[in-house]
């Protein structure tokens, strides 16, 4: 058991770090040009350096992602109970939602930045758009994958409609709503990224994203790596807090979150 | 309770019941055999109001009042265990009172009072996935018990169990049944079962369902002795004469 879960620690982390030395080796021996690689070492270097920009930047992508992923959380799950209401609600609002998450991000932006005058809040419904489809679509179908025979105890036992919502639907949800909420957080990422970039914007109140852009534009490879490792370790950090969450929410009951006895 | 001339037809236009008639006293235990699709579970639904007949009518009670009355006392148990594998025992059998908004205090009581008729005591806090299949038919039936039930609807609730667990949960229903006088209307494939149970067996012909044949069963001690004597074993032969009789060339 001990063994097991030193190695389950072990192994990842030899194996990453027998990536970065190789990812050394190639950039030393190969005296491969810092534009177009830089060693691991100057990335960290830079990282460490220039947290006075890329810091704050951080800090811009992180609020617009988190306020848009609470946002799409509260609008993904509201419209999927007013949608398990009623199929009549359903078949008006589905194809909007549907709409809304086939137009890419990248063509929504310029759209939505040159309409709303300020451009974090243009940021934050682009992120929103892109980041409320998967849970809303998720919660939907948990809220009608009730088992048929507690729904009909629960009518025969005469319990109301908000009754039924909280003690059937909404528990019955909760595991595929946590998978919403899995995939959300991940895009959420990618689409603050994306609207930034898409935006273009400037000056104060820059993003990671934006600051990536302006480096490479200036071909400081280092910081564009330095940049690139942040979003990276956001968003394993993002999907690591999400699985932990859904983890802790089952753990009493979800096969996906119980341990399986030998 | 009675049914008169009761048909259903499903959407997909199976004709599941045609012309059923059958009366049920208060305090009887009766239980409906027939093949699987014979349209027994329909007649439980239709009984407990959770799908309206095609034809006829169904009765509860002398006067419409007493029916709504009687409507709020029914419980219903059906051939899977049917629990919320996110909730404890203790929340799943308190279900039914936590939806009539039942005082907390006196609910809780009559969970722990349910549990311990079913022999449960000790596993309030347990989650489903815990229990064994006849642990969770347990806690099924305490559901079904805890809102003191006039009229209880059992679907086959122990067809998917072994024959040990089956025996030991026909002891303790019947023992129950004496104790508290419910209603029972119990629906099997088993001719044992249903002659072990009732006072009554309606044996049931092939879809579209009828009554065919009504088998009365005295009132003796349910217990092995009776299970081995010639009473129980005469009146099998006879249900099982009853049940090839219904189902014709098809048996």
């Amino acid at each position: 058991m001990r063994r097991t879960v030193v190695l389950s620690v072990l192994v990842p982390v030899g194996v990453l770090a027998l990536t970065v030395l190789a990812w050394h080796l190639y950039v030393t021996i190969g005296d491969v040009e810092t534009f177009i690689l830089p060693a691991p070492d100057l990335v960290i270097r830079t990282l460490w350096n220039d947290w006075s920009t890329l810091g704050p930047a951080l800090w811009v992508t992180l609020k617009l992602t988190f306020s848009a992923l609470a946002l799409a959380v509260v609008g993904g799950v509201a419209l999927a109970v007013l949608m398990a209401q009623s199929r009549w609600i359903e078949l008006a609002l589905y194809p909007y939602a549907v709409i809304l998450q086939v137009t890419p991000v990248v063509a929504l932006a310029p759209i939505v930045v040159t309409r709303i005058p300020d451009t974090q809040t243009a940021l934050l419904v682009l992120a929103f758009v892109v980041a409320f489809f998967p849970i809303l679509t998720n919660t939907a179908q948990g809220l009608k994958s009730v088992d048929h025979n507690l729904r009909d105890l629960f009518q025969l036992h005469g319990a109301g409609r908000l009754q039924r919502l909280w003690y059937l639907e909404a528990p019955s949800a909760l595991p595929y709503f946590l998978t919403g909420l899995r995939i959300a957080g991940g895009i959420a990422l990618i689409a603050a990224v994306v609207a930034e970039f898409a935006a273009g914007s400037s000056g104060a109140g820059s993003g990671l994203a934006f600051r990536l852009f302006e480096a490479q534009y200036r071909l400081n490879s280092p910081r564009v790596f330095a940049a690139l490792l942040l979003l990276a370790a956001t968003g394993v950090a993002i999907f690591a807090a999400t699985s932990l969450v859904s983890a802790w929410a089952l753990r009493h009951w979800h096969e996906s979150a119980v341990p399986r006895d030998r | 309770m009675r049914l008169a001339d009761v048909g259903k037809t499903y959407a997909n236009g199976v004709l599941a019941l045609d012309g059923v008639s059958l009366a049920v006293a208060s305090g009887e235990f009766v239980s409906l055999l027939g093949p699987s699709g014979c349209g027994k579970s329909t007649i439980l639904r239709l009984v407990a109001g959770l799908s309206p007949p095609s034809a006829g009518t169904v009765e509860l009670g002398a006067t419409p009042g007493e029916a709504d009355a009687l409507r709020r006392e029914i419980s219903f148990v059906f051939q899977e265990p049917t629990l919320m594998p996110w909730a404890t025992v203790a929340a799943n059998v308190l279900m039914p009172l936590r939806v009539r908004r039942v005082p907390r205090r006196e609910a809780e009581d009559r969970v722990a009072e349910a549990l311990a008729l079913v022999g449960l005591d000790g596993f309030a806090k347990s989650y489903p996935r815990e229990l064994s299949g006849g642990m969770k038919m347990r806690v099924s039936i305490a559901r079904a018990l805890v809102i003191r039930p006039r009229l209880l609807l059992l679907d086959e609730p122990f067809a998917a169990l072994d024959e040990i667990t089956r025996f030991r949960l026909n002891d303790d229903l019947v023992r129950l049944w004496r104790q508290f006088g419910w209603t029972v209307l119990f629906v099997t494939h088993s001719v044992f079962e249903s002659v072990y149970l009732s006072s009554r067996v309606l044996v049931m012909s092939p879809r579209p369902g009828r009554v065919v044949q009504d088998i009365a069963v005295p009132d003796a001690a349910r217990n092995e002795a009776w299970r081995m004597g010639p009473e129980y074993n005469a009146l099998c032969r006879e249900v099982s004469l009853a049940l090839h009789a219904a189902m014709g060339d098809r048996a």
